[in-house]
């Protein structure tokens, strides 16, 4: 087989494997992984950040919770949470109920909110045998008392961790959680970067689900899986077409189906950087610093989390954030694709939109939900979005020298 | 009322001449040279800013004038143009829109600020409420991180944090309004305080009597308006006073907030406010009376024994912030309600489910499975909007609430009517 051919198969089976992994809504994965490590514990972390790093340094399975993607119907948790909230919130209730997070000793909710704040009363009440925690991110990044009271908060939640592995883990065993999960990080930076310089050789649905089939994965064997990855990219067949480069933003918590992101391809876009997923790339750089480790987690948090609409309490202008984000990306234009209901989002949307369009910066907004019937009034958008930056690059390249943004 | 009454109406009529004369001292602030904070109801830090001389100013109560006076729904209509949402938060839209259309409101100019006090207590929406506000008034945001109460055991380092943060608080309140901090001043604020809370804290426990000479939902909502903008004045203790003396008297003469007390409900969710009137007959028409209800908790727990302290301001500062109701996790809160149905002899739990606020809203529905399919307790699940005028069906609500009261008054009867030959 030619080189290019070997590494499209093995791509090819890798992202299938993926897809597979992404769209059990059971668990199968975990299920398997605790059957092979008996005695073991696998903990669901909803969105969007909460540092994997504790429950790895206890033995315990992080299992990232993206609600169902719209596969299964809104039955029983319908009676319990209203349809004016998000989808995953709903659908996270539904999986529960439904017998689908099986798998799971327990869940952590972080404080990003209030949505999932009180969904997190909600499992407490329903899952009585889960371990269900609430992490408080501090909020006020102004404040002296927000390290060591987030130092103190990671130890709570720690604790109650250990209790549930049976196993206290050693500063040994939190530095090493931490070396792994910056290993694990730095390989996800890897594939952005990979991506953002050559779109044409990763597509947005292979880059969502090689990313999430991780947060289901135990961490040693997703780093191997990225590393192959990594490897067979630059051998693999790609044509480069004549799409636009877009910022894809919004979409920390709940995902946008896959059909979503495929629809944005189609309609002549290369997703050149995302907030998918976005906890798994939370922090900038690694986080070891061979002090105290829950400090290093603390100071990391603090210090170098990526500007997100759910890190609260800091002063940054939220406009400037993505004027800085699409012009690192090289990007020609911001895809804002915002949950249905999530606050968060559609608050922080007003700020950044205003500082895109007072920039000149061409943006496009939709909501998405888990569940869609179709996706062509966002495929004519996106269409026409392409076709107005094509027509204002083309017009630009008459009149004098190419916008910086393209390449 | 006439002649034997010394005290009925006397607390609305001080209430009214004291929110007016807060109001324009507000109006008046700008140009008086007087420095101006603007902070949330919930575990807000009001002492604190006061002992420094700011006027202070509520977003919140701005929306909710607004709602009462039915001026909200342009205003939301002007935020909506903007860009904001139509599922987003109704309360902040309104008051985005009223800052858009140049802060005219129906009860007054609204102040530009000076400072914006965040508190994280209960609602994360605060949070963006407070960013639109800094960057449109270009005034100083700080915020204040109440963590949410969230397990028993995270709440002495929670405390020590809000109170590390006050310090921190009280260093800016020094450079923003050059005057050095009285830790006597803050003393004797947080002792005003407590006489209001003490005050209030009888009247809401008054409901236990049959019948109740208080409605402590419908009438709470405006009895409780000077402990959330004036709390720390002795204007303010000197109103729960009288309102106080005005609810012995309906006890001494048998009055209450309706003619014949038929059923005793607990409340459970924020008002209606641009339909408040007509939600409230819907209820009358029953005989029915709040005995008690959740949203006269967003501001404090203080029937929970939450008050603040002379002696030691700051933590009780930081107790009053943990303890409000949307800070307290579904648990507690159901725990709260169990208390009430049982304290206050309720014969049913309402709730008024509103989609603004996912701080109560959220998790809602499952609160009421947990009375009536777990406890039994005859529950009605009503839903609108606290801010947007749009959400209200008053055919709707008259339909639910009727059937409901109707379906209650059976169930009291048919045992009676079994009985006989
Ligand atoms: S999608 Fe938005 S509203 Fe829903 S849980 Fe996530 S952050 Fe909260
Ligand atoms: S979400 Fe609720 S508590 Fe928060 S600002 Fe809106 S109405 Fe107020």
């Amino acid at each position: 087989m030619r080189p290019a051919a070997k590494a499209d198969a093995e791509l090819g089976a890798l992202f299938e494997r993926c897809r597979g992994i992404v769209e059990d809504v059971s668990l199968g994965e975990v299920a398997r992984w605790k059957a092979s490590h008996p005695g073991s514990r696998a903990v669901g972390l909803f969105p969007v950040y909460t540092p994997a790093e504790l429950l790895l340094a206890c033995g315990v399975l992080p299992v990232g919770l993206h609600g169902a993607g719209g596969r299964v119907e809104i039955d029983r948790a319908d009676s319990r949470i209203q349809s004016f909230v998000c989808s995953i919130t709903r659908s996270t209730l539904e999986l529960g109920l439904a017998g689908h997070l099986a798998p799971l000793d327990g869940v952590i909710f972080p404080s990003i909110c209030d949505a999932a704040r009180n969904l997190s009363g909600v499992f407490q009440r329903n899952f009585p045998g889960l371990l269900v925690e609430y992490l408080h991110l501090p909020s006020n990044a102004a404040s002296a008392a927000a390290l060591p009271y987030y130092r103190g908060e990671l130890g709570r939640v720690l604790t109650k961790l250990a209790a549930l592995a049976g196993r206290t883990p050693t500063r040994e065993d939190l530095a090493r959680a931490i070396a792994l999960c910056d290993e694990h990080r730095s390989l996800v930076d890897r594939l952005y970067e990979a991506r953002r310089d050559e779109p044409w050789r990763l597509s947005a649905v292979e880059c969502a689900l090689l990313v999430r089939a991780g947060s289901l994965l135990p961490r040693e064997e997703h780093v191997a899986l990225l590393r192959s990855a990594l490897e067979r990219l630059p051998e693999r067949t790609a044509r480069r077409r004549d799409r636009i480069r877009v910022l894809l933003h919004g979409s920390f918590c709940e995902q946008p189906p896959l059909e979503l992101l495929e629809t944005l391809e189609e309609a002549g876009c290369y997703v050149v950087d995302d907030d998918l997923l976005l906890g798994t790339r939370w922090i900038l750089g690694p986080v070891a610093a061979a002090g105290d480790p829950l400090e290093d987690l603390a100071r990391a948090y603090l210090q170098r989390s990526r500007p997100a609409a759910v890190r609260h309490g800091t002063v940054e202008p939220k406009g400037r954030a993505i004027l800085d984000l699409a012009e690192r990306a090289g990007a020609d234009g911001v895809v804002f694709a915002t949950a249905k209901f999530c606050e968060p989002a559609l608050f922080d949307l007003v700020p950044e939109k205003r500082a895109l369009d007072q920039a000149g910066f061409p943006n496009l907004a939709f909501e998405f939900e888990e569940k869609m019937g179709t996706f062509e009034s966002i495929r004519t958008q996106v269409e026409t979005f392409v076709e107005s930056i094509l027509l204002f690059a083309d017009e630009r390249a008459a009149a004098g020298p190419k916008p910086g943004g393209r390449r | 009322m006439s002649a034997p009454y010394r005290f009925q109406n006397a607390g609305r009529d001080l209430q009214k001449s004291l929110l007016s004369e807060w109001y324009r001292g507000l109006s008046a602030a700008n140009g008086e040279g007087v420095p101006v904070a603007y902070l949330f109801i919930s575990g807000n830090v009001a002492e604190l800013l006061r002992a420094f001389g700011f006027r202070l100013g509520y977003p919140e109560v701005n929306a909710l004038q607004c709602g009462i006076k039915k001026a909200a729904g342009p205003l939301i209509l002007r935020a909506e143009e903007e860009g904001y949402s139509s599922d987003v938060c109704g309360y902040v839209k309104n008051d985005l829109g009223l800052l858009a259309s140049g802060g005219r409101a129906p009860f007054g100019d609204l102040p530009r600020p000076d400072l914006l006090v965040c508190t994280y207590s209960g609602c994360t929406t605060y949070v963006k409420w407070f960013e639109a506000l800094a960057e449109r008034t270009g005034a100083r945001l700080v915020f204040l991180d109440v963590p949410y109460l969230r397990d028993r055991d995270a709440l002495a380092s929670d405390r020590a944090y809000v109170v590390r943060q006050l310090e921190e608080l009280i260093g800016i309140c020094e450079e923003v309004t050059g005057r050095r901090f009285e830790e006597a001043k803050l003393r004797e604020i947080c002792a005003l305080s407590r006489r209001a809370e003490e005050s209030w804290t009888r009247i809401l426990e008054s409901a236990k009597r049959r019948p109740s000479p208080f409605d402590a939902y419908f009438e709470a909502v405006f009895f409780m308006a000077p402990l959330y903008v004036l709390r720390g004045t002795e204007a303010c203790a000197r109103y729960y006073e009288s309102a106080l003396a005005e609810i012995e008297e309906r006890i001494e003469h048998g009055l209450g907030p309706v003619p014949e007390e038929r059923f005793r409900v607990v409340l459970e969710g924020p008002p209606p406010w641009p339909h408040f009137r007509a939600f409230w007959e819907l209820f009358k028409r029953w005989g029915v009376v709040s005995v008690a209800s959740t949203y006269s908790k967003v501001g404090g727990l203080f029937d929970q024994g939450v008050r603040h302290d002379p002696e030691r301001p700051l933590e009780s500062i930081a107790e009053h912030a943990i303890h409000c109701y949307t800070n307290w996790n579904l648990g507690l809160r159901r725990d709260l309600i169990g208390r009430y149905l049982r304290e206050y002899d309720a014969d049913a739990l309402v709730f008024h489910s509103v989609k603004s606020c996912r701080s109560f809203s959220v998790g809602q529905a499952d609160t009421r499975e947990a009375f009536s399919r777990e406890r039994g307790v005859p529950t009605l699940f009503l839903e609108s909007d606290l801010a947007d005028p749009r959400y209200f069906s008053e055919a709707q609500m008259r339909n639910r609430i009727d059937a409901f009261f109707e379906a209650l008054e059976h169930r009291r009867l048919a045992p009676r009517a079994e009985a006989r030959p």
